[in-house]
């Protein structure tokens, strides 16, 4: 059972993100960089396969040089090998490219399954991981907050609005995870340590053979303009010491809720 | 002109809630095509005129229904690359993404997610989507030579029936579903159950986070809600620690929800949680933490300890309404 996990670096979720207004771009410098929480579940689901059976977690991800910290993050969690995709001509680059980007690196390995978040949390488009799979010319398992592998098939249970379906397809697939799939582990020192000596090949794109298909001269979309939202007026907000229950209830009653 | 087409899902021949939107929106956008497929697809036929579509497709192929996404696109393509509409509209939900995102990937086309608005834009169009939590919003133009394919969040629109509507044109095709390719099959759906109004539909909405404590605490908020008339949601990081279902999850993944009151009890407000709810009417929020980001959206702010406030209110309630 071999595995491929798509990755991606983002700037913290914990601290607000930033665009600039000049370039349209989100702002780096300055900046956390961190695998993308969502990701670290679907290096999770990955190593959990791989841990039953024998093969390799193979880590892909698209970025600047710097987006190799994330992938040291998969390597200390477990993760063999990495894969990282780094072009100055995929500066900017729309989610299309993105996926040309990374379904070029993954057909140069050997997989079963390609396990990738349900979506970024700072780009949160959620398109990536289907993209890859017309790609690939492959099923798309999407939304599995179950995943189990057997004889050959893939089966998930997929979310949906009032419950779940099981879903099932043959390897090789691709599948999105989401957060609730399973409890990611945090890398032990061992693991961190051991990450330092990994492989992880960098790629460019006449290396995938993508001239002309991915990054900025293969753009499909341009963003033309970024502005802060309207902003919702902030209202009284007060420290409850005992009647702060009494406080909601007038509300209610001033608004005719109740 | 091959005008605005819109993605009909429905099930059972019921277009999905957020489609009636997208048809709104496409209506003042151009001519409107809806193309419904599944059993029960002519069905929804009637309604999608309603909502301005002049012409409907329909293809009822049980695999429409019973495969994810392929036997869509690979129809879809087709229709597209005979008919060349200008702009094809999808809802931000599992499948409408599922099918956008694998489209745009066959055709090369433009896509664009988590959309709140498209307007014309000389020849072309312009799409506004919202990131950061809806803190800035983004304008976006396609580029590409093949439609443009746009994924709407769902409740960005408010669904109107044209008042003018006729019958819409419905157009059956029945080309065969090529089912030899591998793909993802539905082997059955689980419905769990929710009580009270469902959280789309609701006016009052009250919503628990990881503040609460443990999954126990969401009874007090079943309590408020039973008083209250209201549904009761969740966080995503309750929903992901196991506490609710996902059907209860409100926030960038997970429901976008509208209601006229929404009561956030132990919510910090991160970004993915407010772009599902900052466009509630009123927002009261209570949380013990001073600087937690849901007060700076809150019409009424309450910093202190959920576990003493909400039973204090639950009484308060009571007693007001029994005047």
């Amino acid at each position: 059972m071999n595995v491929v996990v798509c990755v991606k670096q983002i700037p913290d979720p914990n601290t607000p993100g930033k665009l600039d207004p000049q370039t349209k771009r989100l702002v780096r410098e300055g900046v956390d960089l961190v695998l993308d929480p969502g990701d670290e579940h679907a290096v999770e689901a990955g190593l959990q396969l791989v841990e039953k059976d024998a093969g390799d977690v193979v880590v892909v991800s698209m970025g600047p040089p710097k987006a190799l910290e994330a992938i040291r993050r998969a390597l200390a969690m477990g993760a063999n090998r990495g894969v990282l995709v780094t072009d100055a001509g995929l500066e900017n680059s729309d989610a299309l490219s993105t996926a040309r980007a990374l379904a070029a690196a993954i057909k140069e390995q050997k997989f079963d399954l390609v396990i990738c978040g349900t979506e970024s949390t700072d780009g949160s488009s959620g398109a990536v991981p289907a993209q890859l799979a017309e790609l690939l010319g492959l099923p798309l398992l999407s939304f599995a907050k179950k995943l189990e592998v057997n004889d050959g098939k893939a089966v998930i249970d997929r979310q949906t609005d009032d419950g779940f379906d099981v879903v099932e397809a043959p390897l090789p697939a691709v599948v999105t995870v989401t957060g609730g799939i399973n409890e990611a582990r945090y890398p032990a020192l061992r693991g961190i340590m051991q990450a330092k000596n990994k492989e992880v090949k960098q790629l460019g794109i006449s290396e995938l053979g993508l001239d002309g298909q991915a990054g900025k001269s293969a753009l499909t979309q341009e963003v033309v303009e970024v502005v802060p939202a309207e902003a919702r007026k902030a209202g009284e907000v007060i420290e409850d010491k005992g009647e702060g229950a009494k406080r909601i209830a007038d509300f209610l009653q001033q608004i005719k809720v109740i | 002109m091959a005008g605005i087409w819109v993605y009909a899902e429905s099930a059972d021949g019921t277009a999905a809630p957020v489609v009636l939107e997208l048809l709104t929106k496409a209506r003042h956008l151009g001519e409107t095509t809806a193309i419904a497929l599944g059993p029960g697809a002519s069905k929804a036929a009637a309604a999608l005129g309603k909502y301005g579509a002049k012409t409907v497709y329909v293809h009822e192929d049980p695999a429409f229904r019973d495969v994810l996404a392929s036997p869509a696109v690979d129809l879809l393509a087709g229709l597209i690359e005979n008919e060349h509409p200008d702009l094809v509209l999808f809802g931000m939900t599992y499948d409408g993404r599922d099918v956008g995102s694998r489209l745009s990937a066959r055709l090369g086309a433009a896509l664009i997610a988590n959309a709140t608005d498209v307007a014309r834009d000389g020849d072309g169009f312009k799409v506004v989507n919202p990131v950061f939590g809806g803190s800035v919003l983004v304008t976006t133009v396609p580029k590409s030579t093949a439609p443009a394919l746009v994924l709407m969040r769902p409740k960005a629109i408010t669904a109107e029936p044209e008042p003018s509507a006729g019958e819409p044109q419905v157009k059956k095709l029945s080309d065969p579903v090529d089912t030899s390719k591998p793909a993802a099959r539905v082997l059955r759906r689980e419905k769990e159950k929710a009580q009270g109004p469902k959280l789309e539909d609701a006016s009052i909405i009250i919503s628990g986070g990881r503040g609460l404590g443990a999954p126990e605490n969401f009874k007090m908020l079943d309590e408020l809600a039973g008083e209250l008339g209201a549904a009761v949601g969740a966080s995503r990081a309750v929903v992901d620690a196991g506490w609710k279902p996902y059907a209860f999850q409100i926030g960038q993944t997970g429901k976008t929800v509208k209601p006229s009151v929404y009561i956030a009890v132990g919510i910090s407000g991160a970004m993915q949680h407010t772009v599902g709810m900052k466009g509630a009417k009123t927002i009261i929020a209570i949380n013990k933490d001073p600087d937690a980001p849901i007060f700076k959206l809150a019409d009424l702010g309450v910093i202190g300890d959920v576990h003493k406030v909400v039973p204090q209110l639950i009484q308060e309630v009571r007693s007001r309404k029994g005047k």
